[in-house]
Protein backbone atom coordinates (compact mmCIF):
# COMPACT_ATOMS: atom_id res chain seq x y z
CA UNK A 1 0.00 0.00 0.00
CA UNK A 2 0.98 3.54 -0.70
CA UNK A 3 2.30 5.44 1.96
CA UNK A 4 0.25 8.46 1.18
CA UNK A 5 -3.11 6.32 2.01
CA UNK A 6 -2.16 5.11 5.65
CA UNK A 7 -3.72 6.47 8.05
CA UNK A 8 -1.83 7.94 11.36
CA UNK A 9 -2.18 4.90 13.31
CA UNK A 10 -1.62 2.47 10.73
CA UNK A 11 2.09 3.83 10.55
CA UNK A 12 2.62 3.71 13.59
CA UNK A 13 1.49 0.40 13.75
CA UNK A 14 4.05 -0.46 10.49
CA UNK A 15 6.80 2.10 10.90
CA UNK A 16 8.91 -0.83 8.34
CA UNK A 17 6.73 0.20 5.53
CA UNK A 18 7.12 3.91 6.26
CA UNK A 19 11.10 3.38 6.71
CA UNK A 20 10.88 1.21 3.83
CA UNK A 21 8.63 3.76 1.39
CA UNK A 22 11.21 6.70 1.88
CA UNK A 23 14.35 6.93 -0.24
CA UNK A 24 17.64 7.98 1.52
CA UNK A 25 18.73 11.18 -0.65
CA UNK A 26 21.85 11.69 1.72
CA UNK A 27 23.47 9.70 4.49
CA UNK A 28 26.89 10.28 6.47
CA UNK A 29 29.46 8.23 4.05
CA UNK A 30 31.16 5.21 5.02
CA UNK A 31 34.74 6.86 4.62
CA UNK A 32 34.03 9.23 7.45
CA UNK A 33 34.55 7.34 11.62
CA UNK A 34 31.50 8.30 13.97
CA UNK A 35 33.98 10.21 15.77
CA UNK A 36 32.73 13.99 16.85
CA UNK A 37 35.29 16.53 15.25
CA UNK A 38 37.06 19.21 17.71
CA UNK A 39 36.00 21.86 15.14
CA UNK A 40 34.85 25.25 15.84
CA UNK A 41 30.83 25.41 15.49
CA UNK A 42 30.66 26.19 11.95
CA UNK A 43 34.20 25.64 10.70
CA UNK A 44 34.73 24.66 7.41
CA UNK A 45 36.89 22.33 8.03
CA UNK A 46 33.82 19.68 8.88
CA UNK A 47 32.08 20.59 4.97
CA UNK A 48 35.47 19.57 3.59
CA UNK A 49 36.26 16.44 5.81
CA UNK A 50 32.85 15.41 4.79
CA UNK A 51 33.61 16.12 0.80
CA UNK A 52 36.62 14.06 0.67
CA UNK A 53 35.04 11.05 2.13
CA UNK A 54 31.94 11.34 -0.24
CA UNK A 55 34.48 11.25 -3.03
CA UNK A 56 36.47 8.49 -1.43
CA UNK A 57 33.57 6.13 -0.97
CA UNK A 58 31.95 6.87 -4.52
CA UNK A 59 35.34 6.16 -6.12
CA UNK A 60 35.51 2.90 -3.99
CA UNK A 61 39.43 3.59 -3.23
CA UNK A 62 38.59 3.30 0.93
CA UNK A 63 40.10 0.02 1.93
CA UNK A 64 43.18 1.35 -0.31
CA UNK A 65 43.27 5.24 0.70
CA UNK A 66 45.94 6.75 3.27
CA UNK A 67 45.72 10.00 4.30
CA UNK A 68 48.38 12.21 5.63
CA UNK A 69 47.34 14.73 8.18
CA UNK A 70 49.26 18.16 8.99
CA UNK A 71 50.19 20.26 11.76
CA UNK A 72 46.98 22.95 12.28
CA UNK A 73 43.85 22.78 13.38
CA UNK A 74 43.25 19.70 11.24
CA UNK A 75 45.82 17.87 13.17
CA UNK A 76 43.33 15.34 14.45
CA UNK A 77 42.39 14.79 10.93
CA UNK A 78 43.61 10.48 11.55
CA UNK A 79 40.51 10.45 13.90
CA UNK A 80 37.94 11.10 11.61
CA UNK A 81 38.74 8.86 8.36
CA UNK A 82 38.14 5.24 8.13
CA UNK A 83 41.15 5.03 6.44
CA UNK A 84 44.79 4.73 7.30
CA UNK A 85 46.79 7.65 8.11
CA UNK A 86 50.25 8.91 8.79
CA UNK A 87 50.88 12.39 11.15
CA UNK A 88 53.35 14.36 9.26
CA UNK A 89 55.81 17.16 11.28
CA UNK A 90 54.56 20.75 10.61
CA UNK A 91 54.55 21.34 6.27
CA UNK A 92 56.09 18.06 5.78
CA UNK A 93 53.14 16.47 4.48
CA UNK A 94 54.11 15.58 0.79
CA UNK A 95 57.55 14.45 2.09
CA UNK A 96 56.03 11.44 4.26
CA UNK A 97 52.86 11.09 1.39
CA UNK A 98 55.83 10.72 -0.94
CA UNK A 99 57.60 7.93 1.10
CA UNK A 100 54.38 6.12 1.33
CA UNK A 101 53.08 6.33 -1.96
CA UNK A 102 56.43 5.35 -3.66
CA UNK A 103 56.95 1.98 -1.04
CA UNK A 104 52.97 1.09 -1.66
CA UNK A 105 52.68 2.38 -5.20
CA UNK A 106 48.79 0.91 -5.13
CA UNK A 107 47.75 2.85 -2.39
CA UNK A 108 46.04 6.35 -3.05
CA UNK A 109 47.74 8.51 -0.94
CA UNK A 110 46.01 12.11 0.11
CA UNK A 111 47.57 14.81 2.15
CA UNK A 112 45.39 17.39 3.99
CA UNK A 113 46.78 20.88 4.69
CA UNK A 114 46.00 24.36 6.40
CA UNK A 115 47.85 27.19 5.18
CA UNK A 116 50.24 27.80 7.56
CA UNK A 117 51.37 24.05 6.91
CA UNK A 118 51.28 24.21 3.40
CA UNK A 119 52.06 27.48 2.09
CA UNK A 120 54.41 28.74 4.97
CA UNK A 121 56.84 26.17 6.69
CA UNK A 122 55.72 23.42 4.11
CA UNK A 123 56.13 25.64 1.02
CA UNK A 124 59.76 24.04 -0.36
CA UNK A 125 57.69 20.43 0.43
CA UNK A 126 54.95 21.15 -1.24
CA UNK A 127 56.81 22.80 -4.28
CA UNK A 128 59.18 20.12 -5.11
CA UNK A 129 56.71 17.24 -4.61
CA UNK A 130 55.18 19.44 -7.46
CA UNK A 131 58.51 19.39 -9.34
CA UNK A 132 59.11 15.58 -8.96
CA UNK A 133 55.16 15.02 -10.05
CA UNK A 134 54.83 13.01 -7.21
CA UNK A 135 51.19 10.84 -8.04
CA UNK A 136 49.27 12.54 -4.73
CA UNK A 137 46.74 14.30 -3.84
CA UNK A 138 46.58 17.29 -1.68
CA UNK A 139 43.49 19.26 -0.43
CA UNK A 140 45.32 22.43 0.50
CA UNK A 141 42.30 24.44 3.07
CA UNK A 142 42.62 28.13 3.39
CA UNK A 143 41.38 30.18 5.90
CA UNK A 144 43.87 32.96 5.90
CA UNK A 145 45.16 32.40 9.03
CA UNK A 146 46.99 30.28 11.29
CA UNK A 147 44.07 29.21 13.26
CA UNK A 148 44.92 26.49 16.06
CA UNK A 149 47.56 28.79 17.38
CA UNK A 150 45.02 32.08 17.97
CA UNK A 151 44.61 33.70 14.63
CA UNK A 152 48.00 34.97 13.78
CA UNK A 153 48.84 36.16 10.40
CA UNK A 154 49.71 34.07 7.68
CA UNK A 155 51.10 34.32 4.11
CA UNK A 156 47.65 33.79 3.02
CA UNK A 157 46.83 36.72 5.45
CA UNK A 158 44.63 39.42 3.01
CA UNK A 159 45.98 42.65 2.48
CA UNK A 160 44.65 44.83 5.45
CA UNK A 161 43.62 41.90 7.17
CA UNK A 162 43.57 41.79 11.18
CA UNK A 163 45.15 39.04 12.97
CA UNK A 164 46.28 38.63 16.02
CA UNK A 165 50.10 39.41 14.66
CA UNK A 166 49.11 42.25 12.38
CA UNK A 167 46.73 44.51 14.82
CA UNK A 168 46.40 47.26 12.22
CA UNK A 169 46.08 45.05 9.03
CA UNK A 170 48.24 43.30 6.82
CA UNK A 171 50.19 46.06 5.98
CA UNK A 172 51.76 44.93 2.15
CA UNK A 173 55.32 47.12 2.55
CA UNK A 174 55.79 45.46 5.46
CA UNK A 175 54.47 42.24 4.89
CA UNK A 176 54.42 41.44 1.49
CA UNK A 177 51.64 40.33 -0.75
CA UNK A 178 49.37 37.17 -0.05
CA UNK A 179 50.73 33.89 -1.61
CA UNK A 180 48.99 32.04 -4.72
CA UNK A 181 50.30 29.28 -4.40
CA UNK A 182 47.62 26.83 -6.42
CA UNK A 183 48.53 29.49 -9.50
CA UNK A 184 52.58 28.87 -9.11
CA UNK A 185 52.17 25.64 -8.70
CA UNK A 186 49.64 25.06 -11.48
CA UNK A 187 53.02 26.24 -14.22
CA UNK A 188 54.49 22.94 -12.80
CA UNK A 189 54.53 19.97 -15.32
CA UNK A 190 54.49 16.97 -12.83
CA UNK A 191 50.88 18.96 -11.71
CA UNK A 192 47.70 17.33 -13.51
CA UNK A 193 44.99 19.01 -11.95
CA UNK A 194 45.13 22.36 -10.05
CA UNK A 195 42.08 24.29 -8.81
CA UNK A 196 40.71 26.66 -6.21
CA UNK A 197 37.13 26.37 -4.84
CA UNK A 198 35.61 27.38 -1.74
CA UNK A 199 33.42 26.81 1.31
CA UNK A 200 30.70 29.71 1.27
CA UNK A 201 27.39 28.54 -0.27
CA UNK A 202 26.15 25.27 -1.12
CA UNK A 203 26.34 25.51 -5.04
CA UNK A 204 30.01 26.37 -4.18
CA UNK A 205 30.22 23.26 -1.72
CA UNK A 206 29.11 20.95 -4.88
CA UNK A 207 31.76 22.51 -6.98
CA UNK A 208 34.29 21.65 -4.53
CA UNK A 209 33.53 18.32 -4.19
CA UNK A 210 33.72 17.71 -7.71
CA UNK A 211 37.73 19.14 -7.94
CA UNK A 212 38.41 17.02 -5.03
CA UNK A 213 37.32 14.18 -7.26
CA UNK A 214 39.81 15.26 -9.95
CA UNK A 215 42.44 15.78 -7.85
CA UNK A 216 41.78 11.90 -6.92
CA UNK A 217 41.73 10.73 -10.27
CA UNK A 218 44.69 12.99 -11.15
CA UNK A 219 46.57 10.27 -8.54
CA UNK A 220 44.43 6.95 -9.44
CA UNK A 221 45.08 7.31 -13.87
CA UNK A 222 48.63 8.07 -12.62
CA UNK A 223 48.85 12.00 -14.71
CA UNK A 224 49.99 13.70 -11.79
CA UNK A 225 50.09 15.75 -8.75
CA UNK A 226 46.44 16.87 -8.07
CA UNK A 227 45.87 19.54 -5.59
CA UNK A 228 42.84 21.55 -4.92
CA UNK A 229 42.59 24.86 -2.85
CA UNK A 230 40.06 25.32 -0.64
CA UNK A 231 38.93 28.94 0.55
CA UNK A 232 37.44 27.88 4.22
CA UNK A 233 35.92 29.59 7.06
CA UNK A 234 37.25 30.48 10.76
CA UNK A 235 34.27 31.85 12.64
CA UNK A 236 36.33 32.06 15.92
CA UNK A 237 39.77 33.80 14.79
CA UNK A 238 37.49 36.12 12.58
CA UNK A 239 35.54 37.07 15.57
CA UNK A 240 32.45 36.27 13.44
CA UNK A 241 29.41 34.47 13.52
CA UNK A 242 29.63 31.44 11.19
CA UNK A 243 27.40 32.54 8.31
CA UNK A 244 29.25 36.16 8.55
CA UNK A 245 32.46 34.24 8.28
CA UNK A 246 30.98 32.94 4.68
CA UNK A 247 29.77 36.20 3.82
CA UNK A 248 33.86 37.04 4.81
CA UNK A 249 34.73 34.11 2.75
CA UNK A 250 32.91 35.29 -0.66
CA UNK A 251 33.55 39.42 -0.02
CA UNK A 252 36.90 39.44 0.72
CA UNK A 253 38.47 36.15 -0.21
CA UNK A 254 37.48 35.47 -3.43
CA UNK A 255 38.14 38.83 -4.69
CA UNK A 256 41.74 38.36 -3.89
CA UNK A 257 42.13 34.12 -4.44
CA UNK A 258 39.81 33.86 -7.42
CA UNK A 259 38.14 30.62 -7.75
CA UNK A 260 38.60 28.17 -10.85
CA UNK A 261 40.63 25.62 -12.53
CA UNK A 262 44.56 26.48 -12.98
CA UNK A 263 45.47 23.26 -14.46
CA UNK A 264 43.17 20.53 -16.04
CA UNK A 265 45.17 17.49 -17.63
CA UNK A 266 43.53 16.60 -20.82
CA UNK A 267 43.02 13.16 -20.28
CA UNK A 268 40.83 14.78 -17.03
CA UNK A 269 39.18 17.87 -19.18
CA UNK A 270 36.47 15.79 -20.35
CA UNK A 271 34.69 14.98 -16.29
CA UNK A 272 36.08 18.51 -15.21
CA UNK B 1 0.46 21.07 3.00
CA UNK B 2 2.34 17.62 2.24
CA UNK B 3 5.58 17.21 3.07
CA UNK B 4 8.10 15.70 -0.26
CA UNK B 5 10.64 14.30 2.14
CA UNK B 6 11.91 14.53 6.43
CA UNK B 7 14.83 14.80 8.12
CA UNK B 8 16.54 13.17 10.66
CA UNK B 9 18.87 14.77 13.11
CA UNK B 10 21.62 13.09 14.54
CA UNK B 11 21.16 15.74 18.21
CA UNK B 12 24.11 14.95 19.45
CA UNK B 13 26.58 15.56 17.26
CA UNK B 14 24.87 18.66 16.17
CA UNK B 15 27.28 22.68 17.23
CA UNK B 16 24.03 24.40 16.99
CA UNK B 17 26.22 26.76 14.42
CA UNK B 18 22.86 27.61 12.28
CA UNK B 19 24.18 27.54 8.66
CA UNK B 20 21.57 24.93 8.32
CA UNK B 21 18.92 27.25 9.39
CA UNK B 22 19.60 30.22 7.50
CA UNK B 23 20.55 27.89 4.23
CA UNK B 24 17.28 25.87 4.16
CA UNK B 25 14.86 27.42 1.14
CA UNK B 26 11.70 26.22 2.89
CA UNK B 27 12.75 27.73 6.62
CA UNK B 28 12.08 24.65 8.48
CA UNK B 29 14.59 24.26 10.81
CA UNK B 30 15.43 26.31 13.98
CA UNK B 31 17.16 25.66 17.20
CA UNK B 32 15.70 24.27 19.85
CA UNK B 33 15.31 25.49 23.67
CA UNK B 34 16.98 23.01 25.02
CA UNK B 35 20.80 21.85 25.34
CA UNK B 36 22.36 18.31 23.77
CA UNK B 37 24.87 16.11 25.43
CA UNK B 38 27.50 18.34 24.64
CA UNK B 39 26.19 21.87 25.72
CA UNK B 40 25.28 23.03 22.16
CA UNK B 41 21.38 24.28 21.21
CA UNK B 42 20.76 21.36 18.63
CA UNK B 43 18.77 22.13 15.25
CA UNK B 44 15.30 20.70 15.11
CA UNK B 45 12.70 20.35 12.20
CA UNK B 46 9.29 22.62 12.71
CA UNK B 47 7.21 22.51 9.81
CA UNK B 48 4.59 25.17 10.79
CA UNK B 49 5.68 27.63 8.58
CA UNK B 50 6.75 25.22 5.68
CA UNK B 51 7.27 21.64 4.13
CA UNK B 52 10.99 19.98 4.08
CA UNK B 53 11.14 18.70 0.34
CA UNK B 54 14.06 16.45 0.78
CA UNK B 55 16.50 18.75 -0.63
CA UNK B 56 19.22 17.88 1.17
CA UNK B 57 20.61 21.97 1.36
CA UNK B 58 20.94 21.78 4.91
CA UNK B 59 23.08 18.37 4.63
CA UNK B 60 25.33 20.30 2.24
CA UNK B 61 26.45 23.68 4.46
CA UNK B 62 26.44 21.04 7.57
CA UNK B 63 29.94 20.89 9.01
CA UNK B 64 29.45 17.87 11.38
CA UNK B 65 26.93 15.68 9.41
CA UNK B 66 24.13 15.97 11.34
CA UNK B 67 21.80 15.00 8.42
CA UNK B 68 19.83 12.47 6.93
CA UNK B 69 17.64 12.99 4.24
CA UNK B 70 14.95 11.41 3.03
CA UNK B 71 12.83 11.47 0.33
CA UNK B 72 9.15 10.23 0.10
CA UNK B 73 8.12 8.66 -3.48
CA UNK B 74 4.33 10.52 -2.53
CA UNK B 75 3.72 13.10 -0.95
CA UNK B 76 2.97 12.86 2.64
CA UNK B 77 0.48 14.62 5.14
CA UNK B 78 1.00 12.82 8.33
CA UNK B 79 3.28 14.15 10.90
CA UNK B 80 3.06 10.21 11.98
CA UNK B 81 5.74 9.23 9.55
CA UNK B 82 7.98 11.85 10.12
CA UNK B 83 7.66 10.83 14.04
CA UNK B 84 8.87 7.05 13.07
CA UNK B 85 11.43 8.85 10.71
CA UNK B 86 13.11 10.34 14.09
S1 LIG C 1 40.16 27.89 14.99
FE1 LIG C 1 39.22 28.36 13.00
S2 LIG C 1 39.98 26.80 11.55
FE2 LIG C 1 40.40 26.08 13.65
S3 LIG C 1 38.66 24.74 14.17
FE3 LIG C 1 38.17 26.81 14.94
S4 LIG C 1 37.05 27.83 13.28
FE4 LIG C 1 38.06 26.02 12.40
S1 LIG D 1 16.09 18.80 3.18
FE1 LIG D 1 15.87 20.89 2.33
S2 LIG D 1 13.81 21.52 3.01
FE2 LIG D 1 14.35 19.73 4.27
S3 LIG D 1 15.27 20.61 6.14
FE3 LIG D 1 16.97 20.20 4.71
S4 LIG D 1 17.28 22.13 3.60
FE4 LIG D 1 15.24 22.24 4.59
S1 LIG E 1 24.66 23.12 10.16
FE1 LIG E 1 24.88 21.17 11.25
S2 LIG E 1 26.01 21.65 13.13
FE2 LIG E 1 25.24 23.59 12.28
S3 LIG E 1 23.29 23.92 13.34
FE3 LIG E 1 22.82 22.87 11.43
S4 LIG E 1 22.82 20.69 11.98
FE4 LIG E 1 23.83 21.77 13.65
Amino acid sequence: MAIAELTPPQIASRPEVALAAMQVVYKRPEALTEAYTHYCPGCSHGVIHRLIAEVIDELGIRERTIAVAPVGCAVLAYEYFTVDAAEAAHGRAPAMATGIKRVLPDRIVFTYQGDGDLASIGTNEIVHACARGELLTVIFVNNSLYGMTGGQMAPTTLPGQVTTSSPYGRDIRQQGWPLHITEMLAMMPGVAYAARRSTHAPAEIRKAKKAIELAFRAQIEGLGLGIVEILSSCPTNWGLSPMEALAFVRDKMVPVYPLGDFKVHQALAARA
Amino acid sequence: MAAKGTVVIDRNRCKGCELCVYHCPQHVLKLDETYNTRGYRPVILDERSGQCTGCAVCAVVCPDVVFTVYRFPQPVRTPAVRAVAN
